[in-house]
C-alpha cells in the first residue's frame, strides 16, 4: 500500500508543473443595512466565475477561484478583507465601496494588485499615468453627472439655461463627488444647480421634499444609497414630482430602490453603464450550468436583476482582461502584474460581447495607459412599475469630456503632488 | 401672507408629524426603562424584527427557508398563501410576546439584581443576535409593506390651504394615519397602567422592586408583560417607518432618532415620550429650513442631539423625568 501511495504521488509530481488557480477576491457585503445591495452583486460575481469553470473549465484552462470576504460595507472590515486574502496570489479586487477604494489605492499600488472600481471610487483614477494599478472603466462619477445633464439637455432640445436642477446627495465623500461637474456644467449649459444634501442613513428626509416642493426645480438628480434611495423615491412621489424628471445615479438604480415605493416610483430613471434584464444568450448558461446545476452563489432568484447584472459584468470584465493578460504574456497562469497588463490593454468589442452571449450588453470602450476610465458611456434607464422591470430608452451616450478631461487632470496631478508620483506610462 | 411664512409653517406641521414617528420609536424604550431600568438597545431592532416578521406572515414566506434549503436541497420559500393584514398583525404581536417571553428566561431571569451596565451589554448583545436571527428567519431582501394605511399628499389639506392662502400645504396622509395611532396607543397605554391590575402592578415595580415583589407581584411576569408591549409598540413604529422606506435592515438606525428625543423628554416619561419627540421634530425641521441654507444643509442628524443636550443643561432628567435624589 506504502509503495503504491508513493508511486501515484511520483507519478503526480511528474505530470507537470500544477496551474494555481486564478484568484478573484469578491470583498462582499451580504449582511448589515446594505446587505440587500450587496448580495445580487456578489451572486453575479461569483455565479458568472462558476459558469466558466463548469462550461469552458475555467479561464484559458486554469479554474477561477472567488476569493469572498465579507466586508459589511465597513471600510475597516474592508481593509482587513484585503490584507487577509491578498496573499492566496490575489489578482483583482473589487473593493465594492467608494471607502475601501480609497484605503486600497497606496496599498494595492505598493502591493502590484490592480484595483478596479467600477462605477464608484476616486474618479480621477482615470488617469493611469498617475493611478497606475487602480481602473474605473467603463465610467465614473463624473461621467455620470454629464449623462444626467445631456439627457435633460436632449429632453429641451439642447438648451437647458434658466431650467433649475436640483442635487439631492448622501452627505458624503460619494454623494458629493458630482458636484464639481455639476457646478461646471451649469457654467457651460446655464442651469440653475441646487443643492439638497441628505445625511446618513436617510431614513427621514421631509426637510429635503418639503425644500423641493417649496422651491420647485424642474429636475432633480440623485447620489444615493441604501435606505436613502427608497425613501427619497417614497417622497418624491408623495409630493407628485414628475418621477420623468427624477434620474438618479446607477446605485440609485436598483429594484430594491423602486419596488417599496410601488406605482408611485413609475417612470423614475436611472443611469447605467450595463444592460439589464436576463434576455441574453449568456442567462441561458447561467441558468443551465449554475442554477439549475445548485452551484449558484444564492438563491439563484437574483439573475436579471440591475445589482446581480453589474456583478456579472464586473466578473466578465475582470475575465477578459485576464484573458488579454494570458494572450500578452503566453501564459494561462498568470500573476497579478500581469493581470493589471491585461486591464490595460482591455478592449470590449460589441463582437466580443455578442461572442460571450451577451449583445449590446454594455458600452464598447478601450483602455489604455492613459485612460483607466474607459470611454465614459453610459445609458439611461426607466422603471415601469406595472411591468417590474428597469428597460434602456437612450443608447450608450458619451460624457462631456472637455468639462470632465480637465477636472481629472487637475484632480490626479494633485495627488501626484501629494504622493511624489512621476505621472507617465512605463 | 408672505411665501416664506406660508412654508415655516407648512414646516412646522411637517415637524410635528415627524415628531409622532421619533415618538413612536422612543415610548418603546421608555417603557421598558421604567419598568426594569434597562436601557434597551435592541429597540430598534425590535422594530426591524417585527415589521419583518409582519411581511413574512402576509407574504406567506417560509420562514428559514434559506437555512432549510440549504440542508435538506428543497426549494420552498413559501407556502403560497396572503394573510390579511390585521390577522398578520395579531400573529405578529403573538410571535413578539413569546420573543418577551423568551428574553426574560434566556437572559434577564439570569441577570437580576446585576449592575445596569450589564444590563445594557446584554441588550447590545441581544439586538446583534436578533438582527442575523431576522435575517436567517426572513432573508435580507428590501419587502414592501402595505398594511393599507393611506400615502401620499393630503389632497384635502392641500386644496383647503390653497383656497385660503394660495399654497397648498403638504401633508402625508401616512403622517396622519400615525399620528391618530400613537394617539390611540398613548391613550391605550395610560388607561392599562392607570385603570387594569397588570398595569397598576406594573407601576409599582417601576416605583421600587423591592416593594412590589414583598406584596407578591411577579417581577418575571411584569418584565414579560413589559417587553410584551415594548415589541408591540416596536411593530408599531415598524409598521410606521417601514411603510415608509420598505422593511429593510437600515430600520434598526431609527433607534438613533430616539435618543434625542429620550434625552429630551426623559427615560422614565410616556408625556415626555411624545413631547420631547414634537419638540424635537419641529425644532429639527425649522433649524435646517431657517439655517440650514445658510450651513450647507444636512443639520438635522446633529440639530436634534444639540436641542436635546441645550435642554439637559436646564434640567438633567429631562422634561419630564423623574429627578434622581441620592441621599448619603
Amino acid at each position: 500500500m506504502k509503495k503504491i501511495l508513493t508511486a501515484s504521488l511520483v507519478a503526480l509530481m511528474a505530470a507537470g508543473p500544477a496551474m494555481a488557480d486564478l484568484v478573484f477576491p469578491s470583498l462582499s457585503y451580504r449582511t448589515g443595512p446594505y446587505g440587500a445591495n450587496g448580495i445580487p452583486f456578489a451572486d453575479g460575481y461569483a455565479d458568472y466565475f462558476t459558469l466558466l469553470n463548469e462550461r469552458d473549465g475555467g479561464i484559458g484552462g486554469v479554474p477561477a477561484r472567488v476569493l469572498e470576504c465579507e466586508t459589511g460595507y465597513n471600510t475597516e472590515k474592508g481593509v482587513e478583507c484585503y490584507e487577509s486574502t491578498k496573499g492566496e496570489g490575489a489578482l483583482v479586487y473589487q473593493p465594492l465601496s467608494t471607502g475601501i477604494t480609497y484605503q486600497l489605492i497606496p496599498k494595492a499600488t505598493a502591493d502590484g494588485i490592480p484595483v478596479h472600481s467600477m462605477g464608484y471610487g476616486r474618479t480621477s483614477a482615470k488617469n493611469g499615468q498617475v493611478f497606475r494599478n487602480i481602473f474605473n472603466y467603463p465610467a465614473n462619477y463624473w461621467d455620470g453627472a454629464s449623462h444626467a445633464v445631456n439627457h435633460v439637455l436632449d429632453l429641451n432640445g439642447g438648451d437647458v439655461s434658466g431650467k433649475k436642477i436640483a442635487l439631492v446627495y448622501h452627505n458624503s465623500a460619494y454623494g458629493k463627488e458630482p458636484i464639481r461637474t455639476l457646478e461646471e456644467l451649469s457654467k457651460k449649459h446655464g442651469y440653475e444647480l441646487m443643492l439638497v444634501p441628505v445625511d446618513h442613513p436617510g431614513q427621514e428626509q421631509k426637510s429635503q421634499w418639503l425644500q423641493i416642493r417649496q422651491q420647485r426645480p424642474d429636475y432633480v438628480f440623485m447620489w444615493g444609497w441604501g435606505v436613502m434611495n427608497q425613501v427619497a423615491i417614497q417622497e418624491a412621489s408623495n409630493i407628485r414630482f414628475n418621477m420623468e424628471n427624477f434620474i438618479g445615479i446607477w446605485w440609485s438604480g436598483s429594484e430594491n430602490d423602486v419596488l417599496p415605493a410601488g406605482d408611485g416610483a413609475n417612470g423614475y430613471k436611472a443611469l447605467t453603464f450595463h444592460n439589464l434584464g436576463k434576455d441574453y444568450p449568456l442567462y441561458d448558461d447561467l441558468q443551465k450550468y449554475v442554477v439549475d446545476a445548485g452551484k449558484a452563489a444564492g438563491a439563484g432568484d437574483q439573475l436579471g436583476t440591475a445589482l446581480y447584472n453589474r456583478g456579472m459584468y464586473a466578473a466578465m470584465l475582470a475575465a477578459e482582461a485576464a484573458k488579454t493578460a494570458q494572450e500578452i504574456h503566453g501564459t494561462a497562469d498568470i500573476t497579478a502584474a500581469m493581470m493589471r497588463d491585461g486591464m490595460e490593454a482591455l478592449e470590449m468589442t460589441e463582437a466580443k460581447m455578442e461572442a460571450l452571449g451577451l449583445p449590446k450588453f454594455g458600452p464598447e470602450f478601450t483602455v489604455s495607459c492613459e485612460n483607466h476610465g474607459g470611454n465614459g458611456l453610459g445609458a439611461v434607464a426607466q422603471w415601469d412599475a406595472s411591468a417590474g422591470a428597469w428597460s434602456l430608452i437612450t443608447e450608450y451616450g458619451p460624457s462631456d469630456q472637455d468639462v470632465i478631461g480637465a477636472l481629472v487632470a487637475e484632480d490626479s496631478a494633485a495627488f501626484a503632488a501629494e504622493n511624489n508620483i512621476e505621472p507617465g506610462c512605463s | 401672507m408672505p411665501d416664506q411664512l406660508l412654508f415655516a409653517i407648512e414646516v412646522t406641521l411637517n415637524g410635528l408629524m415627524a415628531g409622532v414617528l421619533y415618538a413612536l420609536v422612543a415610548l418603546g424604550f421608555v417603557l421598558i426603562y421604567k419598568a426594569s431600568g434597562i436601557f434597551n438597545y435592541a429597540q430598534g431592532v425590535m422594530a426591524l424584527f417585527a415589521a419583518l416578521t409582519l411581511v413574512g406572515i402576509m407574504e406567506g414566506q417560509v420562514p428559514f427557508s434559506h437555512l432549510i434549503n440549504a440542508i435538506f436541497g428543497t426549494e420552498i420559500h413559501h407556502f403560497g398563501w396572503h394573510v390579511p393584514a390585521l390577522a398578520a398583525i395579531i400573529l405578529t404581536i403573538a410571535v413578539m410576546v413569546v420573543f418577551a417571553w423568551l428574553v426574560q428566561v434566556l437572559i434577564f431571569r439570569h441577570l437580576v439584581n446585576q449592575e445596569p451596565i450589564l444590563l445594557f451589554m446584554a441588550t447590545i448583545g441581544l439586538a446583534y443576535f436578533l438582527e442575523g436571527f431576522g435575517d436567517l428567519m426572513w432573508g435580507s431582501d428590501i419587502k414592501k409593506l402595505d398594511v393599507g394605511l393611506p400615502q401620499g399628499i393630503n389632497g384635502w389639506i392641500d386644496q383647503t390651504t390653497f383656497d385660503a392662502f394660495g399654497y397648498g400645504f403638504f401633508i402625508d396622509n401616512l403622517d396622519i394615519s400615525a399620528t391618530i395611532v400613537a394617539i390611540i396607543l398613548v391613550a391605550g397605554l395610560i388607561i392599562f397602567s392607570q385603570y387594569t391590575k397588570q398595569g397598576r402592578a406594573l407601576r409599582a415595580v417601576a416605583d421600587d422592586h423591592q416593594a412590589a415583589l414583598s406584596v407578591g407581584i411577579s417581577l418575571n411576569f411584569i418584565w414579560v408583560l413589559v417587553w410584551s408591549v415594548a415589541g408591540f409598540v416596536a411593530l408599531v413604529a415598524g409598521i410606521m417607518w417601514g411603510a415608509k422606506s420598505g422593511v429593510q435592515f437600515s430600520l434598526s438606525l431609527i433607534a438613533l432618532k430616539a435618543l434625542p428625543v429620550l434625552m429630551l423628554g426623559g427615560f422614565t416619561s410616556i408625556p415626555g415620550a411624545i413631547v420631547g419627540g414634537l419638540i424635537i421634530g419641529v425644532g429639527e425641521k425649522l433649524f435646517e429650513f431657517l439655517i440650514g441654507p445658510m450651513v450647507g444643509g444636512a443639520t438635522e442628524n446633529w440639530f436634534a442631539y444639540v436641542l436635546a443636550l441645550l435642554f439637559l443643561v436646564f434640567r438633567p432628567q429631562g422634561l419630564f423625568g423623574e429627578k434622581i435624589i441620592e441621599r448619603v
